[in-house]
């Protein structure tokens, strides 16, 4: 070991010492405004309050009614499932909108990509809640909601306005939100 | 260490040197760096950006959109595709000569890498599609409006 | 059950984690405190059940369990063994639990072998590895459980991105981590180290190992990563300077300059702060990648999943250790003593320049890979690319070639440049002669000629240390040296070769037509569908023929994956010794004609043959430097025996 007597400590660079300090801080500084910029686009979906895209799907399941826009403003709130039965997230939050279901809310769903015979599957293993299901199979109406991704579901208004947008799977905890905004919707 | 203090090597002296060889180095590369960023960056525009202010001829720039439907066709070489990408607002006809990335179809979003033509045709040198079905350029976030992709629908 | 198992470990191993720091914190304050004695049984227990946690989930994806939530996400059941197994990690939670398991095994390591140093600073050595530690377990525990299991398991799982279905790939972000964490061990050394403020040769002794097997892993790592990203993304390029490259390009910059300002420190006594500098960045730097890797705050080409929540949190991890490490820096490097001084003109000079530039290389990719960043904040979106970073980094990696050349040659302590002024005459004449050679040759831009006039000198030069030697009594440290500088010379004339004399060709091509690139006629002789385990494929037939020579079939495929459904495309590389024949199919094109896309590459291999040479270089440094210390252990140990019967 270097036993050496602390003679010489340097002092003329005390400065330079903390550069590498200051550098950090401004890099910290600098990605907390980038992780926070895309968090607050997430708040401001231009899409809220404004009436849905028009769309007509075809019903992905043989001697279905499918699912139009105009469909939706019906005078009472509802709720737009996007859903597929590939999704993983979309079988956690079933229960969830069953629930929903029972509590007398009107759920639309949108499967996006999917083929018959697994969604056929898919509403038989785990219970089918909607009243209606359109096929998005090019997932362009998926996109022109802003949705970027399954399951999304977004609570629409009498006037088939989109009230609110939720991402991702519906939990427990969101279900009380959710006839919240239900709620607040009429 | 104080131990060695050699007349011949006048160790002051020498430190300086090598201190002022480091900070010469390392400022002329901040500023090299600062310079080149500017000049060498490639900025990204959607449609309606990019016709209303075109780049400066020859700089590389992405431009970000929705391939519009019915718009993709392929030229007689076989290899070159024309295609239109829109914002809604505005179209920009693109050229691309290549493999297409196996995600990229008509109405799905798509950054394309090149230059703008004076003609008003964008030329890519590089389509990037992401391979990943749940996946919207964050770049385009704003102009689609779609929203950050959820924890549990990733896949890597 | 096992997973269930493998979550209690991890809490145990936390809960030990939080021992250990405490554990050596007060062992150090109080003194004498019987905790002290403690700090060592318990890393390595701690390593041990990290362990655990983590068999038990490469166990849940080998079986596909899919009641576990992460097995659901990123598994499937017709995935091939292999792949279930690499879907372990290759996930955000599986990465992190492989992290904090190598971290736990390498703190137990240190803890059982490492007695050279005082015990005070191994104390606080393995109290900063709990510290950080600490972070990840938290992070494991509280924001990605990787054990969480679903209350109705899927009847099938999601599968895991095809491109990463790829041998080399799931055995390439393991390499990565394990040198991101010998870079947290060399970062717990210099924490104790500047916790008590010891700061000499033994220090960089103890700390030399771990940096190197880091920087092998790291150089590994680059490699094996850059030759994917040319085979399997199919664009014919080996760098894009894309921002998960530059993440792990970083660390080993920072690596490369700690290793040999440790060198300096090991056997001069010299840089001692600046050392301690290097150790805290390069982890730093590690973490930096880990960060812009996994928040997606960057936009990338390679898929990554995107979550700005977890990148809060790594974020947060980030901010305390190094902030904390940087301020305690602050606080502390003033008192630390200056070191040995030395000639501008002296061993120490060279690696005093070689870490300057190193470190403006660094600077520069961290900016150029902040930059966007920085750009967006002001409302701009821009990305950078080559343009930026080949000139700007070559600007300072020509003046460190020649660093690296003259450096080995000079002598400890002070030098005279004529003294070497000879030993230069031959590679500098290499340097003119190739520069001759290739402007004859013409075709390419400014950079590749100096690349390939310098690798040409730089190769001639990386031998000279030898001259003058006895070589089998050479140490095995200077023949990692010298390897693994002539490893960077094959590298870059590679890199230069590849960009100066590259061919490319896109056609479509019928059934039966040629074409040619460079050397090579082409016939697309046939296009017929294959099948593997989860993918079907169009598959091209290619019958090439170099120079008019033998024929030689390629076979590049269009493949398409089930689950989840995707498309790549597989492209097929046909290596002689001189280059590689790299060819794409694309789809299929109007009138029966396929897409296929060409190149030639002459000596492109050079590029990775160089990277492992790199790595070897290192393999054989380590094995010299640990062999040399195990002597004078050894040595010690019989000198202290002889000691003891003498005195009787």
């Amino acid at each position: 070991m270097s036993g050496a007597p602390p003679s010489s400590v340097r002092k003329g660079s005390a400065w330079a010492i903390w550069l590498p300090l200051a550098l950090f801080v401004v890099f910290v500084v600098l990605v907390t405004v980038g992780l926070l910029r895309p968090a607050d686009r997430n708040v401001a979906s231009t899409l809220i309050d404004r009436p849905l895209p028009s769309f007509n799907l075809p019903s992905p399941l043989p001697g279905g009614a499918g699912l139009k826009s105009a469909d939706l403003s019906g005078g009472r709130p509802r709720l737009l499932n996007i859903f597929a039965s590939w999704c993983v997230p979309c079988r956690v939050e079933a229960p969830q909108l069953a629930q929903l279901a029972k509590a007398g809310v009107t759920i639309d769903g949108i499967s996006v990509r999917d083929r018959p015979d697994a969604l056929q599957a898919f509403l038989a293993e785990n219970g089918n809640p909607y009243s209606r299901i359109g096929a998005d199979n090019a997932g362009s109406v998926q996109l022109a909601l802003g949705s970027s991704g399954v399951p999304e579901t977004y609570v629409i208004d009498g006037k088939g306005r989109v009230r609110y947008q939720h991402i991702g799977e519906i939990r427990p905890e969101h279900v009380a939100l959710l006839l919240g905004k239900l709620e607040a919707a009429k | 260490m104080a131990t060695v203090h050699s007349p011949r090597i006048k160790a002051k002296h020498q430190r300086l040197v090598l201190l002022v060889i480091a900070l010469a180095v390392v400022l002329l590369a901040g500023l090299l760096a600062a310079w080149a960023l500017r000049s060498q960056a490639s900025y990204f525009y959607v449609p309606s950006e990019i016709v209303a202010k075109p780049p400066e001829a020859d700089r590389f720039v992405r431009l970000g959109g929705m391939v519009e439907k019915g718009s993709l066709k392929t030229a007689p070489d076989g290899v070159t595709i024309r295609f239109v990408v829109g914002d809604g607002k505005s179209r920009v006809p693109v050229s691309f000569s290549g493999i297409v990335p196996s995600l990229f179809v008509e109405g799905s979003g798509v950054v394309a890498e090149g230059r703008m033509q004076p003609g008003g045709t964008f030329k890519a040198d590089n389509l990037l599609a992401k391979h990943d079905e749940n996946y919207v350029p964050r770049e385009m976030q704003n102009m689609t409006q779609a929203q950050a992709r959820k924890v549990v629908a990733e896949t890597q | 059950m096992i997973a269930e198992l493998g979550l209690a470990a991890l809490w145990l191993a936390a809960a030990l984690a939080v021992l250990q720091l405490v554990g050596g914190a007060l062992a150090l304050t109080a003194r004498g405190s019987a905790l002290g004695d403690l700090v060592r049984p318990v890393a390595v227990v701690q390593g041990l059940l990290a362990l655990v946690a983590f068999a038990a989930l490469i166990r849940v994806f080998a079986v596909t369990d899919l009641s576990v939530r992460l097995v659901a996400l990123n598994s499937h059941s017709m995935k091939p063994l292999v792949f279930k197994i690499a879907a372990a990690w290759g996930n955000h939670e599986g990465s992190m639990l492989l992290w904090v398991t190598v971290m736990g095994l390498a703190g137990g390591f240190v803890a059982l072998v490492e007695r050279r140093l005082p015990e005070r600073t191994m104390l606080a050595t393995l109290a900063g590895q709990a510290f950080v530690s600490l972070g990840f377990y938290a992070f494991l525990l509280i924001a990605s459980n990787p054990f969480e299991r679903l209350a109705t398991p899927p009847a099938e799982g999601n599968g895991l991105n095809p491109l990463l279905q790829d041998l080399g790939l799931a055995f390439h972000p393991p390499t990565l981590y394990l040198g991101y964490v010998g870079l947290s061990v060399a970062f717990s050394f210099a924490i104790g180290a500047l916790v008590t403020r010891e700061v000499g040769p033994a220090f960089a002794r103890a700390m030399r190992p771990w940096v190197l097997g880091a920087w092998i892993f790291l150089t590994l790592g680059i490699t094996a990563g850059s030759y994917w990203a040319y085979y399997e993304l199919g664009w014919g390029g080996w760098w894009f300077w894309d921002p998960v490259e530059n993440a792990s390009l970083m660390p080993w910059l920072a690596a490369t300059a700690l290793l040999h300002s440790c060198g300096v420190l090991a056997a001069r006594n010299a840089l001692r702060a600046w050392t301690i500098m290097l150790g805290v960045v390069a982890f730093s730097m590690s973490m930096v990648g880990t960060f812009l890797v996994r928040s997606g705050i960057l936009t990338s080409v390679h898929a990554f999943a995107v979550d700005p929540q977890r990148g809060t949190f790594i974020l947060a991890l980030l901010a305390i250790n190094i902030g904390g490490a940087l301020t305690l820096f602050g606080l502390r490097a003033g008192t630390v003593t200056e070191g040995e001084r030395f000639a501008v003109v002296s061993r120490e000079g060279a690696l005093v320049m070689n870490n300057v530039l190193l470190s403006a290389i660094l600077g520069i990719v961290l900016f150029g890979t902040l930059y966007p960043l920085a750009a967006e904040a002001m409302g701009a979106k821009v990305s950078v690319g080559p343009p930026y970073f080949n000139p700007v980094s070559a600007l300072f990696f020509v003046p460190m070639l020649v660093v690296l050349a003259v450096g080995p040659l000079l002598r400890w302590r002070q030098d005279k440049l004529d003294r070497i002024g000879k030993g230069l005459a031959l590679p500098a004449a290499m340097v003119v002669v190739a520069l001759l050679a290739v402007l004859m040759i013409g075709g390419a831009g400014l950079l590749p000629y100096l690349g390939l006039a310098l690798g040409a000198g730089l190769a001639v030069a990386s031998f000279l240390p030898l001259r003058d030697r006895n070589l089998r009594r050479t140490p095995l440290p200077i023949w990692g040296m010298v390897i693994a500088h002539f490893g960077v010379a094959v590298a870059l004339l590679g890199m230069a070769s590849e960009s100066a004399y590259s061919v490319e060709r896109l056609v479509a091509l019928r059934v039966g037509e040629s074409t040619a690139v460079g050397p090579w006629s082409v016939r697309l002789a046939s296009v017929d569908p294959v099948a593997g385990p989860n993918w079907t494929a169009l598959e091209g037939k290619l019958e090439v023929r170099y120079a008019g020579g033998a024929v030689e079939v390629a076979r590049p495929q269009a493949r398409n994956f089930w689950a989840p459904a995707q498309q790549t495309s597989e492209s097929s590389l046909l290596t002689r010794w001189n280059g590689q024949l790299y060819s794409v199919l694309g789809e299929e094109a109007s009138d029966n004609r396929w897409q296929v896309r060409l190149w030639w590459k002459p000596f492109v291999t050079l590029i990775w043959l160089g990277g492992m040479l790199i790595a070897l270089g290192g393999v054989l440094a380590v094995i010299g430097h640990v062999l040399s210390d195990w002597r004078r252990i050894v040595a010690r140990s019989r000198i202290a025996d002889r000691r003891e019967s003498q005195g009787r």
